[in-house]
């Protein structure tokens, strides 16, 4: 089947009830998206599917209806994505594990809404699990981001 | 260390053996140096923490990251001395070798407190060199890292420049005097610079320069300032490989499902999850089954599909038994240890006294990677890839499994995606070491499930306290707190490799040692028999004694009308713990326990791991529940050597342990918990999270932070909680008796 990923095509022979994630994870080898949980419980596989943010851990193959973008995708890191300049720059990540999935959820927060306040932020964010607790950070360089975005 | 296998093949043989271990380790105290950790592999380091090649400068970091920065920091330490930017040189994790035993971690396990300065304490601590080079010790933990690496890593790299800069004199026709050192050369009073690499081979050569002065601090040019972790770039732009993330060629996938600890499998029927796409083998190992499959996937959902059945061990394994086990300990009365005994508690404290009971649940560790392990049988040699603080354990146990030597057995340690003393247990890579032994010549690479994390933690132990005290408006008089709980040491140690006669101080450590001048003050450790296995949870003994005892003051402070930061200040002997003190009511604007209508502020004291650490938490009642407005710590580590990661690691410590103190618990049925993955333990999200404000002091010894954030946060999280709403909550989580908005 057919699969696009960080604007690439790919030609997968998989058993279209695998989640996403395992094929980006097993089948392509981009690691950056995260088994954390495989209920949707913790965020860490969360990618772009049109754009919008996903858990791609609850979504089969046969149920990939757009185009993916995942973390690596997003940006590198010779030329980051405003959301990862400001979580370099913020020093966010202690362990990391969780981060692919939090910069992915926050991308997608600001692509839909400019200027998020701190509601809005939660909102968004809290379905995001950080066992290391960067969530102060996580907030700052969420607001660095948008200053970024809107500054471009 | 492939990059030193490839070394080793391009035969650049740089160093010597009577370099290595000697002055990275201040083996002049002994007669002999440690073994150097690449000898007989044909290969040969400058010392055992700098290697230099044609193509650069590799700084060998042996502690484990598992998050907190310490890859970064230990090539921080080295490079500082080095003269050589950390960005710019290779980090690697090192070979396991006893080389890289821990110091600073045995010497904690000494019954001293870690504020007794005193000549004999003194000398046990410098004493347990000895123990711990005889046990070869490379473990990570109790947040030993950085007091352990502070002079024996900058010593390697000032001997590796000084070494470098002897070749470079030498091929001139200089005096090493007359030579300086920048950014990874060397630099000739004419201005010329000789990159490290080029003076590798000559260097090697010489024995090593060791009449080095370390550079005051004054001088440092990364020590102390604010770094960019180099992994933090990785980790935000999905780089950043972790053990789940190797992949090797020709490698296959397994999970596991296993029977309770202890227990066995009953009955199990492999032909359904054997009949799955995906599936190569459903094979028994010790206490479970493994799934061997072609992807991560293929292997669990078999996994799932498996129709087994387990036994579990012959222990109580059922809450409502662990918890009558503990109430029965404290009925019994059999002293583990008391370490504390001062003045007469019995004569002090009389009837009318305060009397209370507090209870800490079960928790797991839960970290967001999943426990995994890569692992390669083939050829008489097995190799490991995993994320571990125990490497000498995993290689020791390996080895036991495979019937090969401890010499054919090689770690190499990965990235780790948080632990929280979850990867101090090495079940994970015993299962994997089982699966790959099945198929010879292909690397296997175990992934557990979520659940199967939380079916199989070795949680923070449940305990139960009890206090006594007696206080007067002029102070608190008396204090008797008694802790009963199951020994983590015991069980710990049982399982990775044996258990040590003796008292497990653990269980009252952050109650017994702390610097408080009660006129009678007793503390009292029972232990529980095991039911289910217990291990280090971040800051151990101390992220359940830090809530009994500062609840108990602060039960204390309340009943004698007493203001509590007042009383923790008049009860404090230690100069820096005062100070530290002092620094959060300034930091919090502590004006009492009172914040308004419906709001309230509590604090708590700990010092843990030699840090003293306090912290403030604001509360406010909201028609949805409570809040938490604002949350302060301070904390004393002596030098901080990585401000903006030191920062990180209280704010994280403080919020970890607020976010299970509000919300988690495991609770036991059949020797399994009822929570079975995040939606039933999730720590803190990000709605719940207060502002927080951090400060770091720096009069006391130079000491680690991964751990001494987070024994006061439950505690000042409660007596913030009984400020706003006069409810004293003795049990978490504290979701058992408040509702959180």
């Amino acid at each position: 089947m057919q699969l696009i990923v960080n604007g690439q095509s790919h030609d997968l022979d998989a058993d279209p009830q695998m989640p996403l994630l395992w094929a980006l994870r097993d089948l392509l080898g981009l690691t950056g998206t995260k088994y954390g949980c495989g209920i949707a419980q913790c965020g860490a596989c969360t990618v772009h599917m049109d754009g919008m943010a996903v858990r791609a851990c609850q979504i089969t193959l046969a149920e990939v209806g757009g185009e993916i973008t995942t973390i690596e995708g997003l940006g590198t890191p010779e030329a980051p994505h405003p959301v990862q300049a400001a979580w370099i720059a913020g020093q966010v990540a202690q362990c990391g594990y969780c981060q692919s999935g939090q910069i992915m959820q926050a991308a997608a927060l600001l692509s839909l809404n400019a200027e998020p306040d701190d509601a809005a932020i939660d909102a968004a964010m809290s379905g995001n699990l950080c066992r290391c607790a960067t969530y102060p950070r996580i907030r700052a360089a969420i607001r660095d981001a948008a200053l970024r975005m809107g500054g471009v | 260390m492939a990059r030193i296998g490839r070394i080793a093949r391009r035969g650049f043989l740089i160093g010597s053996v009577a370099v290595a271990g000697g002055v990275a380790f201040g083996a002049w105290r002994y007669a002999r140096p440690l073994p150097d950790p690449f000898a007989g592999s044909g290969e040969r380091a400058l010392n055992p923490y700098v290697l230099i090649d044609a193509e650069g400068v590799t700084l060998v970091a042996p502690r484990a990251d598992k998050g907190q920065g310490a890859r970064w920091l230990q090539a921080a330490l080295i490079a500082e001395e080095l003269d050589i930017d950390p960005a710019t040189a290779r980090i690697v994790p090192g070979p396991v070798s006893p080389t890289y035993y821990n110091r600073a971690l045995i010497a904690d396990f000494l019954p001293f407190a870690p504020t007794d300065t005193g000549w004999l304490a003194e000398t046990a601590r410098s004493a347990a060199d000895i123990p711990a080079r005889l046990l070869g010790w490379q473990m990570t933990g109790g947040s030993s890292s950085t007091a352990d690496g502070f002079d024996k890593l900058r010593e390697a790299g000032a001997v590796a420049r000084e070494t470098l800069k002897e070749a470079a004199a030498r091929r001139h026709g200089l005096s090493r005097a007359d030579l300086n050192t920048e950014d990874g050369a060397v630099l000739l009073p004419d201005g010329r610079r000789i990159p490290y690499p080029d003076l590798a081979v000559e260097a090697a050569a010489l024995e090593p320069v060791t009449d080095i002065v370390l550079r005051d601090r004054s001088q440092w040019r990364w020590l102390g300032k604010p770094m960019a972790r180099a992994d933090v770039v990785a980790k935000s732009t999905g780089r950043q490989v972790y053990g789940i993330d190797l992949t090797l060629p020709e490698m296959l996938h397994a999970t596991v499902r296993m029977a309770p600890w202890g227990g066995t499998v009953a009955r199990l029927d492999p032909v359904a999850a054997e009949s799955l796409p995906g599936v190569l083998r459903v094979l028994p190992i010790d206490g479970g089954v493994a799934v061997l499959a072609r992807d991560t996937w293929s292997a669990m959902r078999a996994a799932a599909a498996l129709d087994v059945d387990f036994a579990g061990p012959d222990r109580p394994g059922d809450q409502d038994a662990i918890w009558a086990g503990l109430a029965a300990a404290h009925e019994a009365g059999d002293i583990d240890s008391r370490k504390r005994d001062d003045g007469d508690v019995d004569a002090a404290i009389g009837a009318g006294d305060l009397t209370a009971e507090y209870r800490a649940p079960f928790l797991a560790h839960a970290p967001m990677e999943p426990m995994n392990a890569t692992v390669l049988v083939a050829d008489g040699a097995c190799t490991i890839w995993a994320g571990t603080q125990v490497p000498d354990f995993a290689v020791a146990r390996a080895a036991a499994l495979t019937g090969l030597p401890e010499t054919a057995i090689r770690l190499e340690n990965q990235m780790i995606g948080g632990s929280f003393g979850r990867r101090l247990e090495i079940d994970f890579i015993e299962q994997a070491v089982q699966v790959a032994m099945a198929v010879p010549g292909r690397p296997v690479k175990l992934t557990w499930t979520r659940e199967e994390d939380f079916a199989h933690d070795q949680a923070r132990p449940a305990q139960i306290a009890r206090m006594r005290g007696r206080v007067t408006a002029d102070g608190v008089q008396a204090l008797d707190l008694t802790v009963a709980s199951p020994s983590v040491i015991a069980s710990w140690f049982g399982r990775v490799s044996s258990a040590p006669p003796g008292p497990d101080v653990s269980i009252t450590t952050g109650a017994w040692d702390q610097p408080l001048a009660i006129p009678n003050f007793r503390v009292t450790g029972l232990r529980a028999p095991e039911t289910v296995p217990v291990s280090s949870w971040r800051s151990v003994g101390a992220s359940t004694n830090g809530f009994f005892l500062g609840t108990a003051l602060d039960e204390m402070f309340a009943a004698g009308g007493i203001d509590p930061m007042e009383g923790l200040l008049r009860l404090c002997d230690h100069e820096p713990s005062r100070a530290v003190l002092e620094a959060l009511r300034d930091l919090s604007g502590w004006t009492g326990r009172q914040a308004g209508p419906g709001r309230g502020r509590g604090v708590a004291f700990c010092l843990s791991f030699g840090v003293p650490c306090a912290e403030v938490v604001e509360v406010e009642e909201t028609p949805l529940g409570l809040r938490l407005t604002a949350a302060f710590a301070v904390a004393d580590v002596g030098i901080v050597l990585d401000p903006v990661n030191a920062e990180a690691q209280l704010s994280g410590g403080m919020l970890f342990g607020l976010g299970h103190a509000m919300n988690c618990e495991l609770t036991y049925r059949g020797h399994r918990p009822d929570q079975t993955n995040y939606h039933a333990h999730e720590g803190l999200r990000m709605h719940q999270t207060p502002e927080t404000a951090v400060r770091l002091l720096e009069n006391g010894p130079l000491r680690g932070l991964g751990e001494p954030g987070v024994p006061p946060a439950a505690a000042a999280l409660g007596n913030a909680i009984f400020a706003a709403t006069g409810q004293r909550l003795r049990e978490m989580p504290f979701a058992r008796g408040v509702r959180f908005a």
